[in-house]
């Protein structure tokens, strides 16, 4: 276990954990592209090196994939979803039965996923094992449910017409996903894009590729056709670039930093006007009033910035206190960051693992730097918590001003800012005061307040007395540049659906009176 | 072991070893209270197969206790997530699947329907019906509304509470399938009362329900009669719902008896009379192989049976001619026998009841193409009947006979068929066969009837909404709309200090 906080770099003990002992076996197998329910090298036989943050060491060698290979994955989709194919003919109860087997497959196999997982991202192993794969479990038996009740309507058109919608799939749908929950974030693509019957080719996060392609094999294994999923490890401006500019790419959906965001938009415009969804980043607020249970609020305010070493795009990076009880608060907090728990992420004690990379890392540090530039006051933390590997002290600033870089920026990392307000009014103005909107929260007894604050914020979605709720029920996702269309829910399904209305004229045989519309 | 081919002799003691046929509540089996056990039968041979225990209005007491208790506020199944609810469904579904081969030998061997069909439509259906609605119970939306004035207004879907469930003869397993599934995935708990005919099936998915998981109380199941314990159901100060598929005669018992007691909701699945419309243009072949199992499917023993068929003019001799050749070819036999296409009647009552059917027919003036008789010596077995010259004020036209009995009717015009397909106080299923697109829509919107199919017959799936017009039925069963008849909407209104839209 590493030092906390509140001390001196120290040694680290114990990097990757015993649970490297059973990866490496299989380490051997999986880590290329997965077109067509086969494996096969890069066309232009590049890799990448994919590192495990704990240690900054080299885990293997993972297949690069380019325009080239896009092409092939975005022909394999195209032809799995051609008139006739056996995904398109196949019931859509059956689409929802694979589903169901890939996420009992994903249950059967969660232990060794979750070390994986915490391998190549970092995360604990307990919070891996017992947060992240359950959810995945779930959602893909959400949308399991989903496949066959996604109904059209039959309408009421004026005319002698009778008139219905198809909700049928838009198509290929190429789908890019981020780092900071791998393995949940493939789920929250592919159990919308498959229950509603379309094909994907998956580009995943150069930073953390390894457990998404162990789902490929899954996915084969549990039966879907070939070339319905295909997934693509490499890098954002080469593959990436190459599915939100390709002109047989139907749909793109994206999570990703904001920045990256504006080009996959553009290049849909320049491209095919392929329909697009962006879930990209926050810097959400957390309002605190004075009436709310303190201890609660403190912990959860804790958790919501923290949680996931600070890399959520959810986070609660701007936390507004009342200033009756900011004293308190700020203390409070302190303390609590003081003894989270830094360390290999494979240790059941661990709270905090490392950030997932040296670009990452050396970012947060840099707006650690401009914190302290700008006249925040470094309330704790600070610095780097070890050696090796890629570990930051939880970091608290207290006195931040709404106009300074870590107050409007989002820092992806463990560092709090805790801000003062006096009025409701004054809080809500402050809060909306963003490009984001993505997530925030209010805690507070007082039900006309919480109404009022949560129907104020311009935020997609809102926690009371809570933070970090999910389900795969409820729909999630941004207001202004935060992002475009919403996942998880019925909702989600909207975005992988395209409405076909079909109207067929009636010639009535028998005169009318017999007939009614 | 379950192998289909087995000779009847062995999987009859099996079942006698492997099972104790009492009454399931609380997740515990259960003797009646008045000590009485009723027989049950195998309709292929007239034997008996075992004794059940047989509940009446204090078993009734009991299970209704348990499933209100297990339905109180704060319960396990109250606090259940949504999802959590899916999963066990999802389970149930599992493990019917598991022992399929041996629900589907006790289906036959209790009911008469021959085995293979048993195994691949009926066992697929109770299957995929609990799995549809194992994927619903967490997408139960309510809404949040826009209401005038500041209010913060939206609406929860609540379970309606305990729920009476009492089921047929002619489908045992998938029936009970169709009631169990919707009525758990919206959070209700359920006393269910098989038929007094085909007990077994319904008591052993019992079993199974235990093993998936539900707490105590959620279902409860009362093997019994319906003038005492289906009654008992029906009038149940505790009840809050009742849903009954049987005939109309008893399903208008049993509205009088919700509103003589204390209003609980009604859904009824009764019986149907159903049109059956050949058009002169239609793909004949495929129109007289799907009018013949359209009306003689598990012996004439559907509530959807094309039991009325109207053929355009110019094509009905042929019709006719074709449809007596398919019906002499139909072969009736041991359920077990892998050739067997029509098994027995579900008994003895009820065979007379069609052979007095046919009787009638022959003396109102009907023509009997062929068939007409009881068929063998054991068992309940009636050969395939046709009549040709059916008039539409014959009894055979008009009632309902649930049996091997195919009538065939002549019309002219669109107009005509339309005018007397609908003339019927039922109004379950239609049909209509023909190539032309404007008929097939015309004479699709025209019908009274909950289902209509065009070119095919008896196409049911889960996903679709099921349920009768008229006296055959109120509400309806499977799809989406099946859950409306499982919930009560509440909806809750804040004040709120301002208004934001």
């Amino acid at each position: 276990v590493l030092q906390s906080a509140s001390g001196s770099p120290g040694t680290f003990s114990g990097a990757g954990g015993e649970g490297c002992v059973h990866v490496t076996y299989l380490l051997e197998t999986y880590f290329v592209l997965f077109i067509n329910n086969q494996w096969q090298d890069a066309e232009s036989g590049k890799t990448f090196p994919t590192i495990n943050p704990a240690t900054g060491e080299v885990i293997c060698q993972v297949a690069e994939a380019d325009e080239n290979d896009v092409n092939k994955a975005v022909k394999a989709a195209s032809d799995a979803f051609r008139l006739g194919s056996p995904w398109r003919r196949m019931d859509a109860s059956h689409r929802g039965l694979l589903l169901n087997r890939l996420a009992d497959a994903i249950e059967r196999d969660a232990a060794y996923l979750a070390e994986l997982e915490t391998l190549d991202n970092g995360k604990p192993y307990a919070v891996a094992y017992s947060v992240d794969l359950p959810n995945v479990v779930k959602c893909l038996r959400y949308y399991a449910g989903w496949a066959d009740k996604w109904e059209g309507k039959t309408i009421p058109i004026d005319g002698d017409y009778f008139c219905y919608t198809r909700h049928e799939p838009v198509g290929v749908c190429g789908q890019i996903i981020p780092w900071n929950f791998p393995l949940l974030m493939q789920a929250w693509k592919l159990g919308p894009a498959l229950a509603t019957g379309n094909t994907v080719v998956m580009k995943v996060a150069e930073q953390t590729p390894l457990t998404a392609l162990y789902v490929a094999s899954l996915i084969k294994e549990v039966g879907f056709p070939e070339g319905v999923v295909n997934i693509l490890p490499g890098m954002g401006p080469t593959a990436g670039a190459a599915i939100a500019r390709h002109m047989d790419v139907d749909k793109v959906a994206f999570t990703g930093s904001t920045e990256v965001g504006h080009l996959i938009q553009q290049a849909s415009g320049s491209s095919n006007l392929k329909r697009v969804t962006l879930e990209l980043g926050g810097k959400s607020p957390n309002i605190v009033l004075s009436d709310a249970n303190m201890e609660d609020a403190v912990e959860q305010s804790h958790f919501a910035l923290f949680f996931n070493q600070g890399q959520c795009c959810c986070a609660g990076s701007r936390t507004y206190v009342q200033a009756d009880i900011y004293d308190e608060f700020v203390e409070r907090s302190v303390e609590r960051a003081k003894r989270r728990v830094v360390g290999d992420p494979f240790d059941m004690k661990t709270e905090q693992g490392p950030q997932v990379d040296q670009e990452q890392f050396n970012k947060i540090l840099g707006y650690i730097s401009s914190g302290k530039r700008e006249g925040a006051k470094l309330m704790c933390g600070g610095g780097v918590a070890a050696d090796r590997g890629y570990f930051i002290q939880p970091t608290v600033f207290g006195d931040v001003q709404d106009n300074m870089t870590i107050a409007r920026e989002e820092i992806f990392g463990p560092v709090m800012q805790i801000f003062k307000f006096k009025t409701l009014e004054e809080v809500l103005t402050r809060a909306n005061d963003s490009k984001y909107g993505l997530a925030a929260a209010v805690f507070t007894k007082d039900i006309d307040k919480a109404n009022y604050v949560s129907s104020g914020l311009r935020a997609g979605t809102v926690w009371i007395n809570c933070y970090d709720v999910f389900g795969a029920q409820a729909p999630f996702g941004g207001y202004k540049a935060s992002g475009v269309g919403r996942e998880l829910g019925q909702y989600g399904l909207e975005n992988y659906t395209e409405v076909k209305t079909v109207f067929t004229c009636c010639l009535h045989e028998a005169p009318s009176d017999v007939i009614t519309r | 072991l379950y192998s289909p081919f087995q000779p009847i002799k062995s999987i009859h003691s099996l079942i006698l070893l492997l099972f104790v046929w009492t009454i399931f509540i609380n997740n515990e089996w259960h003797v009646s209270v008045s000590g009485k056990v009723f027989p049950v039968y195998n309709p292929a041979t007239g034997e008996q197969i075992c004794e059940v225990q047989e509940a009446d209005k204090a078993d009734v007491d009991k299970a209704v206790q348990a499933a209100r208790l297990a339905f109180s506020l704060g319960s396990v199944w109250r606090r259940m997530d949504a999802s959590e609810r899916g999963k066990l469904l999802a389970k149930l579904a599992d493990l019917v699947e598991r022992d399929s081969v041996y629900l589907a030998t006790i289906e036959s061997l209790n009911s008469g329907k021959p085995f293979l069909p048993t195994l691949f439509v009926d066992l697929q259906g109770t299957i995929k019906t609990l799995r549809y609605f194992a994927g619903y119970a967490d997408k139960i939306h309510g809404t949040s509304i826009p209401m005038d004035g500041e209010y913060l207004t939206f609406t929860r879907y609540e379970p309606i509470g305990v729920c009476g469930q009492i089921i047929p003869w002619n489908f045992p397993l998938m029936m009970a399938a169709w009631k169990l599934a919707p009525a758990l995935a919206c959070g209700n708990t359920v006393v269910l009362k098989p038929s007094e005919e085909t007990p077994l099936t319904c008591l052993y998915v019992a079993a199974l329900v235990k093993e998936a998981g539900f707490p105590p109380g959620v279902v409860n199941i009362l093997p019994g009669f319906g003038p005492t314990a289906g009654a008992a159901i029906a009038s149940h100060m505790g009840i809050d719902k009742v849903a009954f598929t049987g005939s109309t005669e008893v399903g208008k018992l049993i509205q009088e008896a919700a509103g003589r007691s204390n209003l609980k909701r009604v859904t009824l699945e009764m019986g149907g009379k159903n049109p059956n419309i050949i058009f002169a243009d239609a793909d004949l072949d495929l129109a007289v192989e799907q009018a013949h199992q359209g009306v003689f499917f598990n012996a004439g023993q559907c509530c959807t049976a094309g039991s009325r068929i109207y053929v355009e003019e110019p094509i009905y001799d042929e019709f006719v001619r074709r449809s007596v050749e398919r019906a002499k070819r139909r072969i009736v036999g041991s359920p077990f026998d892998p050739t067997t296409e029509q098994g027995p009647q579900i008994s003895r009552e009820h065979q007379n009841r069609v052979l007095e059917y046919i009787q009638s027919g022959i003396q109102e003036g009907a023509k009997l193409e062929c068939g007409g008789k009881a068929l063998g010596l054991k068992g309940f077995f009636i050969e395939p009947t046709v009549f040709s010259d059916v008039r539409d004020d014959m009894r055979i036209a008009k009632e309902e006979i649930f049996g091997p009995v195919q009538q065939i009717m002549k019309f002219k015009t669109v107009e005509e068929a339309i005018e007397r397909a609908n003339n019927s106080d039922y109004g379950l299923t239609a049909a209509v066969f023909t190539t032309d697109i404007n008929k097939a829509m015309t004479v699709s919107t025209a019908m009274q009837a909950g289902t209509v199919w065009v070119n095919c017959f008896n196409a049911l799936s889960t996903q679709c909404p099921f349920g009768g017009y008229k006296m055959s039925g109120n509400g309806r069963e499977l799809g989406e709309s099946g859950l409306k008849e499982y919930l009560e909407i509440k909806t809750i209104t804040m004040k709120t200090v301002t208004k934001n839209s």
